[in-house]
């Protein structure tokens, strides 16, 4: 008998990022992932721009290229990325050592699931982040001279 | 078929098409049909094969939530057919396609097999040493109502697949054995009748296994019946590093309630009837009396 034909319908990076109404904690786990990424690769273009040295090369003294506000403000989202990814990994370490996610309960609907549990968890993780944030921003901006 | 005068009004049912022998990539084709309150997606789909398109695929079987058969993907999010009526997720339009993250057999027709294959490499049954009781049990075990509670929740999965579709690093990662294997890991591991944790901890632990989830959670806001999946991995994450560093109390599984032999039954509870199918397959039950 002939193998039957199948189509993949796998969803790809699409499944991450979009593909439908997702809850709160589907944006969180987006977010995570993009701030690691972007913090990875900030890593990256950090190690190239400080082994210019070698080539005496130095961008990030006093009225080189980086001093431009635009680097400025990139270094803020590098730190925005950071304050998130902190904040939500120690949410996150919690939850995956089963600490706030509930014990298992007979399910009666309307369902309530782990994901009620640890929601205050995620909320004071966001704040926290914010205010550091803040703090952050006071002193990368500028906003504090 | 809805009765003309109860209708609503018309739904536009958007349905992923695909049939192997003649399309090269799944399309989409539109019906509209009348809806009448309380309408489920499956009837409606039954009202579109029965009056309008009979070459119209999907799986299904119990009508009820049961059999997790109809899950596909409705408006976007993966649900039973069965259990989700019509106007309670569509005013004018209505998409339904099949599963995502599985392969597409023909239509609304996900392949699941590669779901099952992760499922039985978890081995999902009871381990033991004494097999023989398992097998053919002269005895019950013991287990306390606390114990029983520890498990129950994740006992209630019907395999329909929707957890699997909803979840993001499945989506991009083939491997990754997925929230319904992994939440029955569990359900066996702390089941205290089991002693099988170490062994399913080969596959649970692994590279693929359950510190691939990252807790987007959607498994548990998809599933239809309230198991939980993104719960069950989080504590089996928690049993995993305990049992990596060591420190996880080395439990013995539950014990027979009576020995061989020894089983005393309740005095107000009846004789279980005679066998009714006439032949040898169960030479051990009593012929039934007129």
């Amino acid at each position: 008998m002939a193998e039957i034909r199948r189509h993949d319908n796998r969803l790809g990076l699409w499944g991450w990022l979009g593909g439908g109404r997702w809850g709160v904690e589907r944006y969180a786990y987006i977010l995570h992932r993009l701030t690691g990424l972007g913090i990875l690769l900030y890593f990256l273009i950090h190690i190239v721009v400080t082994s210019l040295r070698a080539a005496g090369i130095y961008l990030w003294v006093e009225g080189e290229f980086l001093h431009q506000p635009i680097f400025r403000f990139g270094e803020f989202l590098v730190f925005a990325a950071f304050a998130y990814h902190a904040f939500n990994g120690v949410r996150l370490v919690l939850v995956e050592l089963g600490i706030a996610v509930g014990r298992p309960i007979e399910p009666v609907y309307p369902y309530r699931t782990s994901l009620n549990v640890q929601r205050p968890l995620l909320i004071i993780m966001m704040i926290l982040a914010a205010a550091f944030l803040v703090a952050g921003g006071y002193d990368f901006l500028g906003l504090g001279k | 078929m809805p009765d003309s005068s109860t209708v609503v009004r018309q739904i536009r049912f958007h349905i992923t098409r695909y049939n192997p022998e003649l399309d090269r990539v799944p399309y989409v084709k539109t019906y509209a049909i009348p809806v009448r309150e309380g309408m489920t997606v499956l009837e409606g789909l039954h009202y579109i094969k029965d009056n309008m398109d009979s070459s119209l695929a999907w799986r299904y079987s119990c009508r009820m939530g049961v059999c997790g058969s109809c899950g596909m993907l409705l408006n976007g999010h993966p649900t039973l057919a069965c259990n989700t009526q019509i106007l309670h997720i569509a005013d004018r339009e209505l998409t339904v396609g099949p599963l995502p993250n599985f392969n597409i057999i023909r239509d609304l027709v996900p392949d699941l097999t590669p779901m099952f294959d992760k499922h039985r490499s978890v081995k999902p049954f009871v381990i033991r040493a004494d097999e023989t009781e398992v097998n053919e049990p002269a005895g019950e075990f013991y287990q306390s109502p606390e114990e029983l509670e520890a498990y129950l929740q994740f006992t209630y999965c019907i395999k329909c697949g929707c957890c699997m579709a909803a979840c993001p690093t499945l989506a991009t990662d083939v491997r990754y054995l997925g929230p319904m294997p992994l939440a029955a890991a569990q359900r066996y591991n702390v089941d205290s009748r089991d002693d099988g944790r170490r062994a399913r901890n080969q596959v649970t632990g692994a590279a693929q296994g359950a510190f691939r989830c990252h807790y987007a959670g959607e498994c548990s806001r998809a599933c239809p019946k309230g198991v939980d999946p993104a719960k069950a991995i989080q504590h089996l994450k928690r049993r995993l590093v305990l049992d990596y560093l060591r420190l996880a109390r080395r439990k013995k599984p539950c014990q027979k309630l009576h020995g061989p032999g020894e089983g005393k039954p309740l005095p107000n509870i009846p004789a279980a009837p005679g066998k009714t199918v006439p032949g040898d397959s169960f030479p051990n039950l009593p012929e039934r009396s007129p």
